[in-house]
């Protein structure tokens, strides 16, 4: 996180990555995330993506890969903690003889991070959280979030912007706003801004930001790096500006922009995984060998008719855990999205959101397409060893919470079977 | 706290005592109909029409005011906002919008609430039980009251809640005693006459008020059931009792002192509530019933208008530094 959070400020500034022609300049002037609105800018403490689900998953080598890195607005924490607190209610013996980490820090942290990247000048940072309403799909989440952190949770319609600062209306008049978690993507943040046909957003919110006297988390044009055709730059920008090596590896990612590997991705289409680059939520993903001939001639023409929207990836063999149907185990494809926080320092959430692709054979695990969860355990290292290491441990166990009441979990090893 | 929270507690609060205030008018008025003989039907039904107030929509709806569409528009009709299940459903929808600031039991509840009217409305054919379905409106709605007494803190937007329950008990005791006063007691030269004991009873369980009223009055009187439901101090569905409960939350919400005032509304509650204070049921006679509760509902409506203007869509102010740290 702390190369992409550099990648970014770098982007928006000197763009000494791209003079350096580590990262071509192709690929992110040919991206519709990079906002120009923020040219020249750099946010408190650098930070851009204050916080980012970074999606895992265990391949059949054994390896555990980077499938997706979400900078905008990750969805997802809300359910690691109800699974977590359903589990103790349903398997509370089983919690007592574990050394499970607790996850229920998990809001505490997020309001500390979102007061220590307050504007410099202000006492008392007020902090709340932007929801685009009760229709939004994840909109319990926010609900729960802040709920958790006991902030207001504020519509587009509560806040109006002033002389560059922010307020919220209250019953006693406007007060003072600092720091914003928006959980609207950044075209309708601002009508004034971004899309002016925009009603979930605040007019003015991005002159307050720009005058510095407002924290916006995710940062607007943070979105820059989760571009799927700028991830197959991530391992050279961790070595670019941390000058070490990654420590998870990254799928290998074919760039249909490029003439060479798009004939081979045209060529290999029935095998690779193609993905639409500006897209989230596992929307518009095509899976070569479970796709039929017509589809796949689709998406080729697609691809050399717009060949920036599209990235290639080989079919990775995810990882399966048993899963209870109608009291019969089966196993089913998972990935797992951890959650970190960005503020002065990095926190790793000792747990995360293992998402089940319920249909028998599907990899696709959004939630967004149907997909479950399991509650996810990261063990505590035996008390005689030394430090804080827990958020390294890759120790986990998983345990289905879904509607069912039956549930089950396996307590060690590593995650189930391999397909 | 943030202006749309709180109009949506209030609204929230206003809705469940709507819905709870149906029930009991249903109940009351199907009881009655049980003892009724020959062909009364549509006088029978068409008083309780006029206390809600709904009586364009319901000509609009239906042709005939008898037992059977009466209870429908009032129970499940989806085009009568007022119905009991369009109210619970807006009460969960503003529940839903605030769900953060609420107790998590309080959002519970009110969802169980909607989930029962909401099945009990799905009923095929006539409405066959209406008394367990009322009652356990009734029940539902306590279970609520109760839960927000006891699960959230007595803060601002606790008040704001009180003052909706408390604004909409008002209005509806209000209607009660005027539309049936009028219909059981057509001119003034019956004040004195011998009464219908069994209608003036029904009246006063529409507020559930029968055991407390004989507890303080003992025979039924049409002048004292008028003063019961209208200045009773102690009774907690008696206008006057509802006003002062009003008066003591809206100055918890403002910090003012005693016979002070900030606001529009706080300065409305306030003489309202006074007036109340100094008034007997000779002067409303005098006046006459009609008329005076009439100027109630008038009065009621600017309090609400004006709740509206000062707390839910104030003006572009920026609070003091003072004012905050009580916020």
């Amino acid at each position: 996180m702390r190369a992409l959070n550099m990648f970014v400020d770098d982007l928006y500034n000197d763009q000494k990555i791209l003079k350096d022609k580590v990262v071509p300049r192709e690929v992110i002037d040919s991206g519709k995330s990079l906002r120009d609105q923020m040219r020249g800018f750099s946010p408190p403490q650098g930070v851009w993506c204050h916080i980012s689900g970074i999606d895992l998953i265990r391949h059949s080598d054994g390896e555990f890969y980077v499938l997706e890195d979400n900078l905008r607005c990750p969805s997802g924490v809300s359910y690691v903690l109800e699974n977590r607190e359903i589990m103790k209610r349903s398997l509370a013996k089983v919690f007592g003889g574990m050394t499970v980490t607790p996850v229920e820090e998990y809001p505490e942290r997020l309001l500390e991070m979102m007061i220590d990247c307050a504007p410099s000048k202000v006492q008392n940072p007020l902090a709340v959280v932007l929801t685009p309403g009760i229709y939004n799909s994840a909109y319990f989440e926010h609900t729960f979030l802040a709920q958790q952190m006991g902030v207001e949770l504020v519509q587009g319609s509560d806040l109006v912007v002033e002389n560059d600062h922010v307020y919220m209306r209250t019953t006693r008049g406007l007060r003072r706003v600092d720091v914003i978690y928006r959980r609207i993507d950044d075209d309708f943040l601002d009508p004034e801004c971004f899309r002016p046909d925009s009603t979930l957003g605040v007019p003015g919110i991005m002159r307050a930001y720009h005058a510095g006297n407002v924290t916006i988390a995710n940062a607007p044009g943070a979105g820059v790096a989760d571009d799927k055709a700028v991830y197959a730059f991530v391992p050279e920008v961790i070595r670019y500006y941390l000058s070490e090596d990654p420590i998870l590896n990254n799928v290998p990612t074919y760039l249909c922009d490029d003439p060479e590997q798009r004939q081979y991705v045209l060529e290999h289409i029935h095998e690779l995984v193609v993905k639409p680059t500006g897209e989230s939520g596992g929307y518009g993903i095509v899976i070569g060998p479970h796709s039929s001939k017509s589809e796949l001639a689709e998406c080729a023409e697609q691809i050399k008719a717009h060949p920036r929207k599209f990235v290639a990836q080989p079919m990775l063999n995810l990882s399966t855990v048993p899963t209870m149907f109608d009291g019969v185990m089966k196993p089913r494809h998972v990935d797992l999205r951890s959650f970190v926080l960005s503020g002065k320092e990095v926190y790793v959430m000792p747990g995360g959101l293992t998402r089940v692709a319920l249909r028998e054979g599907s990899m696709v695990v959004n939630s967004s397409q149907g997909g479950g969860s399991k509650d996810t355990w990261v063990l505590k290292p035996p008390k005689n060893s030394s430090g804080k290491t827990m958020g390294q441990s890759q120790a986990q166990s998983q345990s289905q919470s879904g509607s069912g009441s039956q549930t089950q979990s396996q307590s060690t090893g590593p995650v189930g079977g391999n397909a | 706290m943030l202006s749309r929270v709180a109009d949506s507690i209030y609204w929230l609060s206003r809705y469940v005592e709507r819905a709870e205030n149906y029930s009991r008018f249903i109940d009351v008025n199907y009881n009655l109909a049980l003892n009724e003989h020959g062909d009364e039907t549509s006088n029978q039904w068409w008083p309780l029409i006029y206390t809600t107030g709904d009586q364009d929509l319901f000509r609009e709806l239906h042709q005939e005011a008898d037992r059977e569409t009466v209870l429908q528009f009032l129970a499940f009709e989806k085009e009568n906002p007022n119905s009991i299940v369009s109210c619970v459903a807006s009460a969960r929808e503003n529940a839903r919008s605030v769900r953060e600031s609420i107790p998590t039991p309080l959002w519970e509840q009110i969802n169980t609430f909607y989930l029962l009217v909401k099945s009990a409305a799905r009923q095929d054919g006539p409405f066959t039980d209406p008394q367990s379905f009322c009652r356990s409106v009734r029940i539902a709605s306590h279970t609520i009251i109760g839960q927000t007494y006891g699960t959230m803190s007595h803060n601002e937007a606790w008040h704001f809640n009180r003052i909706g329950r408390l604004l909409e008990r008002a209005d509806k005791t209000s209607r009660i005693v005027d539309v049936q006063y009028f219909h059981l007691l057509p001119s003034a030269a019956d004040v004195g006459s011998s009464i219908d004991i069994v209608r003036w009873s029904a009246l006063l369980r529409s507020a559930d008020a029968l055991t407390m009223y004989r507890k303080s009055h003992g025979r039924i009187t049409p002048n004292e059931v008028a003063e019961f439901l209208l200045l009773d101090r102690e009774f907690p569905r008696s206008f006057h009792f509802c006003l002062m409960n009003v008066q003591e939350s809206m100055s918890e919400i403002t910090g003012s002192k005693p016979g002070t005032f900030q606001c529009e509304s706080e300065k409305l509650v306030g003489r309202l509530r006074t007036e109340l204070d100094y008034t007997s049921v000779e002067d409303v006679v005098r006046i006459g019933l009609h008329e005076y509760i009439d100027s109630l509902q008038t009065r009621l409506n600017d309090i609400g208008g004006a709740i509206g203007d000062d707390f839910f869509s104030p003006q572009s102010r920026v609070t003091s530094s003072q004012f905050q740290s009580q916020g």
